[in-house]
């Protein structure tokens, strides 16, 4: 569905992505985890228009989407969610997902209609299937962490991606608050028929959704299969292993 | 942010529109002007406002839309006998496209280079119609700008009695207020949802589909055009126009009225005017340190109240009423 091929980044001399080939299959779920450092949100930020890679290309649905501006990348089908949070701070949980809804419906230059009037029960439902419809008329900046998170990731829902890139979806969060949220992602996968992209650093997490895993290191890709190969694989031992003991 | 129902209830905007219709029969041409100056301007803040409260851009420069309007509408008028309608439409136009413009090269910079920018575009424009002497009078400007046509009004019966001032505020009340129900559907239209995502995060405005460039770029140019036809207005009620119109000390002025009256509410900006404008009335006849007094304002205002004079009112009211269900 995704396709990168010997994509590459590098800030000031420093290559944070050496050449990346990456194929993301429809309708799974595939994890890139790897160190601190490792280059995931580089990575991400090429996928998705936010930055332009130096080298190589992207293509999605076969269609190549180098260069492509986020906006058009969005329109395409592809959502995604940030490490850090990345909400509309001062505007309710509800005025969140309805400003996505809007621009996702082609409203945006409607300058004669009334918002307030506008995808109502889509908001709802949307923050109904993330459990927020209580915290619908809260100030986003005032919802606990997780909660921002799950927001975030109904910003994300309402353009109805085919593709979700989250990033990191559960930093800062408690154990619970991981297993729960962990849940949800899931759930939502499987009831919009999603194909999901993540990031993660807790490899509980990883080892219990992913079909497919990706494991990055000082920029490249050292190994890539099912959660069995993954964890087989020497390479991948030596440089979790090396970092933790 | 949800009014007390009964206070919701009352049409507040109408009630102050129906009692500024009532100046002219105070019988002082002096209020009358006061009054006129006021709409006019309350008008250009909340165009600004367009900008600085809904789209998160400071624009240094709003002023040059606000000349544009005049000079286009005063040139048109005096030169060329152009009727006041057809002027106050191009006027509009002529605004709105400089806007067009400008602001392509301005949205391609965030921050305080949008900022310089807008400045920088404001000067040109000022020095064009400081120093373009054939077209727009030069440094002397034009004087003698003819009012519109409205002997009509004289033959009405309850408007029969006053001046041609009364009735140029009259029209000035109606042009205004139309503006402002126009800017106000605006600001609560989808378009202004989307508006507002983006001042409070352009990034994640741009990865819901939004092409956040070119909305900023539609954003001035509706505050821009707004400023045109409050500029246009202001133009005849002076009976003049001068290159003061679009100097950046017009631009900062207008900052000033929005922030003092508040960016955060539609009709801050407007209060903010009236403010400001009644305040230099009252401070002029006791001192000729207006700069003065207004530098001590704003710093109070900076620290006491950062929402403005309407936020701080708003927000004291809700207090209160709070209080009273508790």
């Amino acid at each position: 569905m995704l396709s990168a091929r010997d994509i590459r980044k590098s800030f000031n001399g420093f290559a944070a992505v050496a050449g990346v080939s990456l194929d993301v299959p429809a309708h799974g779920i595939t994890a890139v985890i790897g160190p601190n450092g490792a280059g995931k949100s580089t990575l991400f930020n090429l996928l998705t228009g936010h930055l332009r890679p130096d080298s190589g290309s992207v293509a999605f649905e076969g269609r190549d989407i180098t260069g492509t501006a986020p906006y058009a990348i969005c329109r395409m089908g592809i959502g995604r969610s940030f490490q850090h949070t990345n909400i509309f701070r001062k505007l309710t949980v509800f005025e969140n997902v309805r400003a996505a809804l809007i621009a996702h419906a082609g409203q945006s230059h409607n300058f004669w209609g009334r918002s307030a009037q506008l995808y109502g029960a889509e908001t709802a439902q949307i923050l109904n299937s993330l459990g927020l419809s209580d915290q619908a008329d809260t100030v986003a900046d005032s919802l606990s962490h997780g909660n921002q998170k799950q927001l975030e990731l109904g910003i994300a829902l309402a353009s109805n991606p085919k593709l979700l890139l989250l990033d990191e979806p559960t930093a800062g969060m408690s154990a619970t608050e991981t297993r729960e949220a962990i849940r949800l992602l899931e759930r939502i996968v499987i009831e919009r028929k999603l194909t999901l992209l993540f990031t993660e650093h807790d490899m509980d997490v990883v080892f219990s959704i992913a079909q497919k895993i990706a494991v990055l290191h000082q920029g490249r890709l050292i190994a890539e299969g099912s959660a069995m190969e993954v964890r087989a694989n020497r390479e991948v031992r030596r440089v979790y292993l090396g970092e933790r003991q | 942010m949800k009014a007390d129902p009964l206070a919701r209830r009352i049409p507040w905007a109408v009630l102050v529109f129906l009692a500024a219709a009532c100046v002219p029969w105070l019988g002082s041409r002096f209020y009358t002007f006061l009054a006129t100056d006021i709409a006019i301007l309350a008008l250009l803040a909340a165009s600004l406002n367009l900008l600085l409260g809904y789209t998160g851009l400071v624009s240094f420069g709003h002023a040059a839309y606000f000349g544009i309007g005049a000079y286009t509408c005063a040139i048109l008028m005096k030169s060329y006998g152009v009727s006041f309608a057809l002027g106050l439409a191009t006027a509009t136009v002529a605004a709105g496209a400089c806007a067009l413009l400008f602001g392509a090269f301005c949205v391609r910079s965030s921050q305080i280079y949008f900022s310089m920018l807008t400045l920088a575009f404001a000067q040109i424009v000022w020095a064009i119609c400081f120093k373009w002497n054939s077209v727009t009078g030069g440094e002397q400007g034009l004087s003698n700008v003819p009012y519109p046509n409205l002997g009509w009004m004289s033959s009405l019966p309850v408007l029969g009695g006053l001046r041609a001032g009364d009735h140029y505020y009259l029209l000035v009340l109606i042009l205004v207020g139309l503006a402002f129900a126009v800017l106000k559907r605006i600001v609560e239209s989808p378009f202004g949802s989307t508006l507002t995502a983006i001042r409070e995060n352009p990034e994640r405005a741009e990865f819901v589909g939004i092409n956040v460039r070119r909305y900023q770029l539609a954003a001035f140019v509706v505050a821009g055009a707004f400023a045109g036809w409050a500029g246009a207005l202001f133009g005849i009620f002076n009976r003049g126009v001068f290159p003061d119109f679009a100097h950046w000390s017009k631009s900062a002025e207008v900052l000033i009225m929005a922030i003092m009256g508040g960016i955060g509410h539609f009709w801050g900006p407007a209060v903010g005017a009236a403010i400001l404008i009644l305040l230099n009335q009252q401070i002029n006849a006791y001192t000729q340190y207006w700069p003065l007094i207004l530098g001590l304002i704003l710093i109070i205002l900076v620290f006491v109240f950062p929402s403005g004079v309407f936020g701080a009112v708003h927000s004291g009211l809700q207090r209160l009423r709070r209080h009273r269900h508790a």
